[in-house]
């Protein structure tokens, strides 16, 4: 051994890309993840309650399916939370970063409440929800492909762009929320139409929400086989992988980012509808609920595969839920479970690194 | 009345320049940390934290450690924010977008339940927190501000945080102009490979460069609450002001320095509807939206012109691996 090969460093690892991995060891790896996430966020849950762990979990469960009722607006909420997801994920598969999924909700919303208050008296309940259909999915439409017209034309960044958007919306749902709001002045639209219930989806057997769960598992199939069979999606997966790539072969890159955007948009549009005309029946800057955010991680978390989307949005939910029942029970604020699905969205990004690469330890070598 | 709105704006204004000097620098290095308005949150929050306990803990406050301690806190708690985001997307190579959508989550989360049940967790008996104390010091300004006219009112009223914001730009933009160093972060941002194959230890300027945009931004939001809102600490207060800081680093076009006039005018805009008469609510509510349409005529403006000084970091938002090519 020379002078000068002793002075060099070997790294104590090295980092590989994993060619392949067992989907079960895939699996195994996401699952220690999340066991990992329950153990902290059950740690910190501890700090803060003093209180036994398993309780705690205890608590939570019991948050999320303790009745009837629950169960049903956990439902509720995945529905709502999947249909967003489900929407921003055909443009994140083309490596769109469209976070602007909240404002596109918004806007949808905020068309079917303008139905409902405009022509709530003078058109037949199935043409005003006809209507209703049509506007708030084209609003949210109209939202998505502005910042794509430009994004396709002039390469403005989309993430920025979006973004910006989002608070545009809020602002003019804010300044709506004010012209309608009853009594005039208060700021609060109220339920809409609380007595015809013009414009409400209707429910089916004793249940509100089912309509809603319905729509979204159909919209959910739907875009599974327009990501997986469809001459579409391959379109958008090519134009993810790379635009030069596609162009080479002869996709309309352009045409594709603008037709991705409108269905993105479109629905979340009818999410926006889904949760003004199917579950509050009323607007509010809140409506979205950060679901526009949330969504992009869900979507993210199920590597933009809608059935394991499901999985994910009902893992996220079921947090929100059950952290906001220990939040009651000890008494303490809500936002308690924003912490805990950070800690555990955390985990779950941290272990895809592990799935995508080995880390390989270098032993000492012996002098 | 000219006086008393540009003495507003540029207090509406100083978070706003924090924030947007901690993203540029974060940005400059390639990384952008859409967690800027969770870590504004946790700087807020840990300054918070750090005087609710010394001013329980003690009859009588000591100027410098009434100031110095929040300010520790909240640069401490920023910081570990801006570590998580840098080992999940520097060393876990993590998608950025996500997490720092993840880390606002979090952030928020943390200082709105902080925020609202720090008085319960600590045994204490007071119905809200309230730091008057602590902010009468960290807003002492000149002596003589008062008495020279409105010259004073404007640039002379605030607290030593309004000073140090646009010190740190001015410090910054030196920085990323004129220095080794700053020529460096830029390369690393603009074309990561490239500066590695320069000997550029790309993760180095990568974690450096978040971290202490993450700090900084933090300040924000401890400038925040102690110098706009008297010390008093309310859920959701500091409201969409991180988004609006990201929005003002494109106005800037990722540079400090105009990132000091930006944060006066953004400032200014986001309290205008207060000054225009005759406005009713809801007019109010529109015209909170000009900041925003305001940094998305420019984003246009600045893609189609395609000037070069114009764009943002070549690399932003994107991973780098050594071994992908």
């Amino acid at each position: 051994m020379t002078e000068q090969e002793a002075v060099i460093r070997e790294p104590r690892f090295t980092i590989a890309k994993r060619t392949s991995i067992v989907w079960w060891k895939a699996w195994l790896i996401r699952l220690c993840a999340i066991v990992l996430a329950l153990i902290c966020s059950g740690v910190v849950s501890y700090l803060i309650t003093r209180d036994n762990p398993l309780s705690i979990y205890a608590v939570m469960l019991d948050g999320a399916f303790g009745t009837k009722r629950r169960i049903w607006g956990l439902m509720q909420n995945l529905a709502m939370l999947l249909c967003v997801s489900i929407a921003v994920t055909p443009a994140f598969k083309m490596r769109f970063w469209n976070i602007g999924a909240e404002g596109q909700v918004l806007v949808g919303g905020l068309a079917s409440a303008a139905c409902m208050i405009l022509f709530g008296e003078t058109l037949p309940n199935a043409v005003l929800l006809l209507v209703m259909f049509i506007t708030s999915i084209a609003a949210g439409a109209v939202w998505a492909v502005i910042p794509a017209v430009f994004r396709a034309r002039w390469r403005t960044n989309e993430t920025l762009f979006t973004l910006m958007m989002n608070y545009i919306a809020i602002q003019l749902v804010a300044f709506f929320v004010y012209k309608w709001s009853v009594p005039k002045g208060s700021g609060q639209v109220g339920v809409i139409n609380r007595a015809s219930r013009a414009g409400w989806l209707p429910a089916i057997g004793n249940n509100d929400y089912l309509l809603n769960i319905l729509i979204v598992f159909l919209v959910t199939a739907i875009m599974y086989v327009y990501l997986r069979y469809s001459k579409h999606g391959f379109e958008i997966s090519v134009v993810g992988e790379s635009e030069n790539t596609a162009r080479y072969i002869g996709i309309p890159v352009q045409k594709v980012i603008l037709r991705t955007m409108l269905i993105s948009g479109a629905i979340s549009g009818l999410a926006g509808l889904l949760l003004v005309a199917g579950t509050d029946h009323t607007i509010s800057r809140d409506t979205a609920a950060g679901r526009g955010f949330t969504a992009i991680m869900v979507s993210w978390l199920a590597k933009f595969d809608p059935v394991f989307m499901i999985l994910t949005s009902f893992l996220i939910v079921f947090l929100e839920k059950g952290a906001t029942e220990i939040s009651t029970a000890f008494a303490l604020n809500e936002s308690f479970s924003d912490i805990i699905t950070g800690i555990i969205i955390f985990f779950i990004i941290g272990c895809e690194f592990f799935i995508q690469y080995t880390v390989k330890f270098k032993k000492k070598e012996a002098e | 009345m000219w006086a008393d709105f540009l003495q507003r704006a540029i207090m509406q204004g100083i978070p706003l320049l924090y924030g947007s000097t901690g993203e540029i620098m974060t940005e400059k290095s390639g990384n952008l940390n859409l967690g800027i308005p969770g870590i504004m949150y946790v700087g807020g929050i840990g300054g918070v934290i750090g005087a609710f306990l010394y001013e329980q803990n003690t009859a009588v406050l000591n100027p410098f450690l009434a100031v110095f301690l929040p300010l520790m806190c909240s640069i401490l708690a920023s910081l570990l924010m801006g570590l998580i985001y840098c080992f999940l997307t520097v060393s876990l190579r993590a998608n950025q977008n996500v997490t720092g959508l993840a880390l606002t989550t979090f952030g928020v989360g943390i200082g709105n339940f902080f925020g609202g049940s720090l008085a319960k967790l600590a045994g204490s008996d007071v119905p809200s927190i309230n730091l008057t104390a602590t902010s009468n010091y960290f807003r002492q300004s000149l002596p003589f501000a008062k008495d020279l006219g409105w010259f004073g009112q404007i640039f002379l009223s605030h607290g030593f945080l309004t000073y140090l914001a646009i010190a740190i730009a001015l410090g910054c933009s030196f920085v990323l102009t004129k220095t080794r160093v700053g020529l460096y972060l830029r390369a690393v941002g603009e074309n990561p490979a490239t500066a590695d194959a320069a000997g550029i230890s790309v993760g180095t300027y990568k974690y450096l460069a978040t971290c202490i945009g993450s700090v900084i931004a933090g300040l924000g939001g401890l400038s925040y609450v102690m110098d706009y809102a008297n010390g008093v600490w309310s859920n959701d207060g500091f409201g969409d002001r991180g988004w609006l800081a990201i929005a003002l680093v494109i106005f800037a076009v990722w540079r400090p320095n105009l990132s000091i006039l930006g944060s006066i005018l953004f400032g200014g805009l986001y309290i205008i509807h207060n000054y225009i008469p005759d406005l009713d609510v809801s007019g109010q509510e529109l015209f909170k939206m000009i900041p925003y349409l305001v940094t998305i005529v420019f984003l246009v403006v600045t893609s189609i012109g395609r000037k070069r000084e114009a764009q943002p970091p070549a690399s932003l938002g994107l991973p780098y691996f050594r071994e992908e090519r």
